[in-house]
């Protein structure tokens, strides 16, 4: 079911099994038939955990999703919620649990929190007066979840904005709580790095917690051999960037949620034999998007202006492959053809739908607004021209563009130099405000608090002291046969995959000057291994670094970080774990008080 | 990236493979969503077999027939002796057993984290319930951290409680989150207040107005915040909002009646309550356009109420006057008069987005042709010259550029015989010019 999982250098299928096996256990205490009212939201990443094979094998009959009155009709013996711990949903469960109907044979209520349970939301549904209708009120740990065979996601949107903004740590306590489930699964993790405060906080409770368990020493052989903690806002200039990769552009345009992409469906239109005359369908097309997709597999990180000639000799590939039919004589070949003809098809549905989402792509980056907004960035990656009001930012709110476009791209040059001057920032302020509504004050208040915008408080501006240290800009970037990662963002190379490059080869020490000019302390510590647990590592063979990115991680980053798990002599392997699977713009969402207004 | 590639085009453009069909495999999981299976009528007898562990709820109090030892923190959950909470799946029995200790509030925050029975109103003197609190702050777990200081709400008066909480930060932040969530509203304001982050308060207060429909309450509310210590900038930007809104609700009295002529001949689509500034200006421009500065809907008026920049000004103006085919408007917004009474055309924006936008109104030839030969950049007066086939700028511009080259090449884009024709022959033929090539 999620072999792919397993392919990768370290099984994420472990961690898969142990949070099935909790969810069974949870399913078989309440004993008997039953129905799930689901918190939406949950759906998508209960997906990547369980199918409804396993839920129906514990008795779970009906599904439902959590709306306000009555929970519909069925003759189930348990109700249980799985929601998140929202104040908002509490009101919700104690409508359906009062509005339930009193002449049918009763049915016991349970609540399942994801991941964790909460004081106030049990307090709420008290002061509602339904606390005591629930028989099981428990909790599901579902803090980092395997989203593909070197990722791991504990998809908690608000994370960056409780961290940074509002300062709650909570997301924090759960992320060391998951790094060492993960450690329990894997083994400790004998060195760890860090860079920021956020993940100093991390590593100080990881060592905390580790310190009480000191009476079961862990006796497996660690898989991981680093680890490494980076705060996201280490690296506020990646996000805004436009992602460049296939997976980062399908991301940037569609959107993937819970390794799933809704597109439209004019390019997907189905010909069968006897529809003829029937009408383009209207619903969205869904597909999955992993590594258990060969083809996917190949392409997902490249930049996207080298996936048309992958594509195209993908195709004359599977074409050979068909044409060996006509050589097949004796009828042992013919077997041979026919038994690899469902592999075939496979591989040709899969290459349809690749062109046809690179189509859509393509008309998108070939448009002259995609090539002038990547133009400006590039130029503020760059450095050119980061201290003037920018035309192009101007004519775009004249236009009413997207105020997250518009955001992004403001931010993105405050952060190219080091704050901007106070009167740039007024004028930028000023016209959004009047453009897009007085109420976004409360936005830009917000993005000033994280750092994203802000005034130049002195005149030095370290942005190109980074950049040129960190080489954050290549010139020549090769996007087809890439030779660094800057290959991602086609020049600019992520400063966070950066950090984490030189980190492995040659060390930090070679870059302490710039290290203090990002924000947070940097630090190492060391996990104490059991002897006999210290792993022998054979001539040539690579060191495996887990990188946790605390406040999200774009697919760009990932992109480059496969890259470098690739090159040859790179010598580290990396798996990736992060709060959140982000992009610019959800990322700036996640920023804003009023996220629904912006649609104009 | 750059732009598109010759060799990829190459590939797009003959693609042969967009026609496949694919099997549309449903995914589990979207079934499982909509699962209308019947239900089976069994219904499953009731036998939670393991009452052997003690049931103990979260907040600490052991359920069932024994009697309750202690209070718990939160008196809010005394009364659940009906129903039981299982305890935790991953519970060892023996962990609940000595609940009547005397804890320690490392013991304590550490009982908490891991749900199980524990007691914070022993933690009678301040200092206990402070050193009570560090400690949770040390474990960072949100839950236990709001917790105690549930607790402390409770058992400390405000004063005393805000005193401490403005040395604990991570704390102060978890109880600002906590009033957040609650809606406590008045709270959290004097909080602020008694901090000094009255920055905060006053945007916490004034963000409440997002919350109330009524347009007459929210004018006056946002009138309230007027007075709230806002940085100057904000106070400003509070300011023009409330002025907004109270314009916009006596614009909106006048013209939902839609008596003028222009209302029942452009019907409005929605009010104009609560849009953003440009949008009323727009709005002005279109439906109260030449109204004296002194009435309030006037385009003039809230062009100088606002401080509206020039170049925003114009490119409303300019677009709701286009909209409505008023050339001579479009006209007289660029007029202006040297000291010789000349008129003159003169633009804060770029005359190419001019062109630009009366273009998107289908502006009639020859209004088009005057903005794009009064394109300062050549090449940029060229390329869209070209693209709306204006020719006389086309061959003028040319003529002006010595590219003879050119001319000719574009001779071949007109009609034969035309008056453009004939006027590039003419060019090409004279001597008196000095053709660069």
């Amino acid at each position: 079911m999620a072999a792919h999982l397993s392919y990768g250098r370290v099984n994420l299928n472990i961690l898969r099994e142990a949070a099935r096996k909790e969810l069974r256990e949870f399913l078989d205490k309440c004993a008997g038939s039953k129905a799930i009212v689901w918190d939406e939201y949950l759906t998508g990443p209960f997906g990547l955990i369980a199918q409804y094979s396993l839920l129906k094998e514990h008795e779970v009959e009906k599904m439902f999703t959590l709306k306000a009155g009555r929970v519909p009709s069925a003759d189930v013996k348990n109700i249980i919620f799985f929601v998140r711990p929202r104040l908002e949903l509490m009101d919700i469960i104690a409508e359906n649990v009062m509005s339930e109907d009193k002449l049918q044979p009763p049915r016991e209520f349970h609540i399942l929190f994801v991941p964790r349970r909460s004081l106030l939301c049990e307090q709420r549904l008290k002061e509602q007066g339904v606390l005591n209708s629930f028989t099981n009120i428990d909790e599901y740990i579902l803090d980092l979840i395997p989203y593909d065979g070197d990722l791991l996601s504990m998809e908690s949107e608000s994370a960056f904005r409780e961290c940074y903004l509002e300062n709650d740590q909570t997301s924090l306590y759960h992320t060391a709580k998951g790094l060492m489930t993960l450690q329990a699964l894997y083994g400790t993790i004998p060195q760890i790095f860090g860079k920021g405060e956020c993940a100093r906080h991390v590593a100080n409770m990881m060592l905390r917690m580790k310190r009480e368990f000191a009476g079961s020493q862990n006796q497996i052989l660690p898989v991981f051999d680093t680890l490494l903690l980076l705060d996201r806002n280490v690296d506020l200039l990646t996000p805004l960037a436009t992602q460049l990769t296939y997976e980062g552009l399908i991301d940037e345009i569609y959107g993937i949620t819970n390794g799933y992409v809704k597109l439209p469906p004019e390019k997907f239109a189905q010909k069968k034999p006897g529809e003829g005359g029937k009408d383009l369908p209207t619903e969205p097309k869904k597909l999955q998007l992993n590594s258990a997709e060969e083809l996917y597999a190949e392409i997902r990180d490249k930049n996207f202006n080298a996936v048309g000639a992958a594509l195209s000799k993908k195709a004359k590939i599977i074409s050979a492959a068909f044409e060996e039919r006509h050589n097949a004589k004796t009828v042992g070949e013919i077997k041979q053809f026919v038994s690899q003809l469902p592999h075939m098809q496979a591989a040709r549905n899969s290459l349809a739908n690749h062109t046809s989402i690179a189509e859509l792509i393509k008309d998108i980056t070939t448009s002259e607004d995609f090539f002038e907004n990547l133009t400006v960035e590039q130029e503020f990656m760059t450095g050119v021209d980061t201290d003037k009001v920018n035309t192009y930012i101007e004519d775009s709110i004249a236009q009413k563009d997207p105020l997250i476009k518009i955001l992004r791209l403001v931010c993105m040059q405050s952060v190219c130099n080091n704050g901007l001057k106070q009167k740039v920032l007024d004028h930028y302020k000023r016209e959004i405000l009047q453009t897009y509504g007085y109420e976004h004050l409360l936005t830009l208040n917000n993005l000033e608090k994280v750092g994203l915008l802000k005034p130049q408080l002195t005149t030095r501006n370290n942005y190109p002291t980074i950049r040129k240290t960190l080489k954050l800009w290549m010139e020549d970037a090769n996007e087809q046969n890439p030779n660094d990662i800057s290959y991602v963002y086609s020049g600019y190379a992520p400063l966070s995959v950066r950090l984490t490059q030189l980190l492995a080869r040659p060390g930090w020490r070679s870059i302490e000057e710039v290290l203090k000019m990002l924000p947070g302390p940097h630090f190492e510590e060391r996990q104490q291994l059991p002897t006999g647990l210290h792993k022998k590592r054979q001539q040539g063979e690579n060191r495996t670094t887990l990188v946790f990115f605390l406040g999200g991680v774009t697919y760009a980053e990932i992109a480059a970080l496969r890259f470098l798990s690739q090159m040859e002599d790179g010598g580290t392997e990396y798996v990736i774990a992060t709060t959140k699977l982000l992009n610019g713009t959800s990322w700036i969402k996640s920023l804003m008080d009023r996220p629904e207004a912006q649609i104009l | 990236m750059s732009r598109a590639k010759p060799e990829d085009d190459e590939y797009w453009n003959s693609s042969k493979f967009s026609a496949f069909t694919f099997d549309d495999e449903d995914d589990e999981f979207t079934k499982m969503k909509e699962s209308k299976r019947a239900v089976n009528s069994i219904l499953v007898d009731d036998d939670d077999d393991d009452d052997d562990v003690e049931k103990v709820s979260w907040s600490g109090e052991p359920i069932g027939t024994k009697s309750k030892p202690f209070q718990s923190f939160s008196e809010s959950f005394t009364d659940t002796s009906t129903r039981a909470y299982a305890p935790e799946l991953r519970k060892p029995k023996s962990e609940c057993k000595d609940y009547m200790s005397d804890w320690s509030p490392e013991e304590t925050v550490r009982r908490m984290r891991k749900g199980r029975a524990y007691s914070l109103e022993r933690f009678r003197s301040l200092q206990d319930k402070l050193l009570l609190l560090d400690e949770a702050v040390s474990l960072h777990d949100g839950n236990v951290i709001t917790a105690v200081l549930i607790y402390l709400k409770r058992s400390l008066s405000k004063e005393i409680l805000f005193r401490e909480l403005m040395v604990r930060e991570v704390a102060l932040r978890h109880y600002v989150h906590y009033l957040k969530e609650m809606g406590e509203q008045k709270l959290l304001v004097e909080l602020m207040k008694a901090l000094g982050r009255t920055e905060d308060m006053a945007l916490m207060q004034y963000k409440e107005h997002l919350n109330i429909k009524d347009e007459g309450r929210r004018r006056d509310f946002l009138k309230s915040c007027l007075s709230l210590p806002f940085s100057q900038d904000d106070a400003m930007h509070v300011q023009d909002h409330y002025t907004l809104l109270e314009r916009q609700i006596i614009i909106e009295a006048n013209d939902k009646r839609g008596e003028a002529e222009i209302f029942r001949k452009y019907p409005r689509k929605a009010s104009i309550l609560n849009m953003p500034l440009i949008t009323t200006l727009y709005y002005s421009c279109f439906y109260h356009y030449g109204e004296p500065e002194g009435t309030f809907s006037s385009p003039a008026n809230i062009r100088k109420t606002f401080r509206i920049s020039e170049k925003q000004y114009i490119l409303t103006a300019l677009g709701a006057r286009a909209k409505l085919k008023s050339w001579f408007d479009v006209d007289s917004l660029f007029n202006t008069k040297n000291w010789l009474g000349y008129t003159k055309k003169r633009s804060p924006i770029g005359f190419h987005r001019v062109v630009d936008i009366l273009q998107k109104n289908n502006a009639p030839a020859q209004v088009l042709q005057e903005y794009v030969n009064l394109i300062d950049d050549p090449e940029l007066r060229l390329s869209l010259a070209q693209k709306y086939k204006c020719h006389d700028i086309v061959i003028d511009t040319y003529k002006d550029l010595k590219d003879r080259q050119q001319l000719i090449v574009y001779q071949g884009k007109v009609e034969r015989g035309s008056h453009e024709d004939r006027k590039i022959e003419e060019l090409i033929n004279n001597m008196q010019i000095r053709w660069k090539n």
